[in-house]
């Protein structure tokens, strides 16, 4: 490390990209009316304490983190229908986010979580937990397996139901990069319906829908998709070349 | 920018079990919790607690609170910052749901400066179901009066609103703790910046 490492600031991150998130009050997600901040946010000017965060590498994935599979296995294998979830995680320029903690969680193949507050009729299965996390690789990949969830009603207006989704969080280098977000699937015809899902800007939707692929599917195993993640930063536009 | 990003999307009801499974006791380790900082660490130990309200005053009792902050002499963890004191990770993580009074409860040490000028402080991000992006917050202490009034991010923000992001301090039998409580909405409407 030469001494001009010691002064170095860490990579500036440009900034959230509001045509792409969704904003804080939604009135058709109707929870979002009372608890979405209705000021205008304050500018701020990024210094260590949002240009730094903390750093999750494999010491803190267990052997079985990314198998939803068998993470939850009490006597038998949970039912549904098997699947693997891969991509990368990058930044806007591209370049891949290593070593990064992605978490993840979903209902079961009846729609159904294992949380406690979750008090939808459909059964809960012993043999699934519905909760992983792992870390991306030198490439920014990340694999999880798992069981497609279920969709499940939830109480925002009458006849309201959940479209297939896993939820996902992720921190890349900064407080100034963290991600919450959920992976939804092709062809759900509950997407069209769903005011999370339209809460986000139209010109963004397809970004949250994972696309099926032959190539990450396994034979005789599971059916693979891909959700590739795109996190903020850096805050130089590159070269167009 | 080839790669456009991602959107976000809310943390919904049901994060307890994926993000902080052993607060709500679920059997799976977990990487954060309101436990920042044993006997060990170095600083003032103090505890920093709070209710986040909704429009109409009522604690929201399913919030994900996170914390991010330096160590007692000013330094974070990790790579980005080089000058890093290895012995404590800084981030914290705490549901609303498990707490009769639906408050968030870290127990950490008081951060130092971190840069010339900046007063001591700790970074928030709120997360909850009925929330589609997260939001982010600083919370300064009330006892780093002239600090305060010199900290550049304070001191942009209209005076008017700079004390919602002041945690205040109470000592009880030598325990040190901060209320911060965070208001979504309304008149006291906490600060929340574009970060
Ligand atoms: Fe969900």
């Amino acid at each position: 490390m030469t001494e001009n490492d010691t002064e170095r600031e860490p990579p500036g991150i440009g900034p959230r990209d509001w045509k792409s998130h969704p904003a804080y009050v939604s009135p058709e997600y109707k929870s979002t009316v009372l608890r979405g901040p209705t000021k205008p946010l304050v500018p701020i000017t990024h210094s260590l304490s949002e240009l730094t965060g903390p750093v999750y590498g494999a010491e803190c994935v267990g052997e079985l983190d990314h198998d939803l599979t068998r993470n939850g296995i009490k006597d038998g294998e949970p039912l549904g229908e098997r699947m693997i979830v891969s991509g990368r995680v990058l930044d806007e320029a591209g370049r891949p986010i290593r070593n990064t903690l992605v978490e993840v969680w979903q209902a079961n193949a009846a729609g159904r979580y294992i949380h406690l507050v979750d008090q939808h009729n459909a059964p809960l299965d012993p043999n699934f937990f519905g909760g992983g996390r792992c870390v991306t690789d030198d490439e920014g990949r990340y694999r999880f397996l798992t069981v497609k969830p279920g969709a499940y009603p939830w109480g925002n207006h009458p006849n309201a139901w959940r479209p297939n989704h896993i939820h996902f969080s992720l921190f890349g280098p900064s407080i100034a990069t963290r991600l919450v977000t959920q992976m939804y699937f092709p062809g759900d015809p509950l997407l069209e319906h769903d005011p999370i899902f339209l809460g986000t800007p139209e010109i963004a939707r397809n970004r949250l829908i994972s696309k099926f692929s032959l190539d990450v599917t396994e034979a005789d195993f599971a059916l693979g998709y891909i959700f590739d993640i795109v996190l903020r930063g850096p805050d130089q536009t590159p070269m167009e070349t | 920018m080839s790669h456009k990003q991602t959107p976000s999307q809310t943390v919904g009801p049901y994060f307890a079990y994926g993000l902080t499974p052993g607060q709500y006791n679920y059997r799976f380790a977990e990487v954060a919790s309101g436990s920042m900082a044993d006997d060990k660490v170095a600083g003032e130990h103090i505890r920093i607690i709070g209710q986040v309200l909704d429009g109409e005053g009522v604690p929201i009792n399913d919030a994900m609170i996170e914390l991010w902050q330096a160590d007692a002499t000013g330094r974070y963890a990790g790579d980005s910052d080089v000058r890093a004191n290895t012995g404590f990770s800084g981030f914290g993580r705490f549901g609303t749901g498990t707490d009769e009074e639906n408050r968030f409860i870290f127990d950490t040490v008081k951060p130092g400066s971190v840069e010339n000028g900046a007063a001591p402080h700790v970074s928030i991000i709120v997360f909850m179901r009925g929330m589609l992006t997260h939001a982010y917050t600083r919370a300064y202490f009330s006892d780093e009066v002239e600090a305060n009034a010199n900290d550049p991010v304070l001191s942009s923000v209209p005076e008017g609103r700079r004390e919602t992001l002041v945690a205040m301090r109470n000592e009880e039998d030598g325990n040190v703790t901060y209320r911060f409580d965070i208001h979504m909405q309304g008149d006291a409407e906490t600060v929340f910046f574009d970060v």
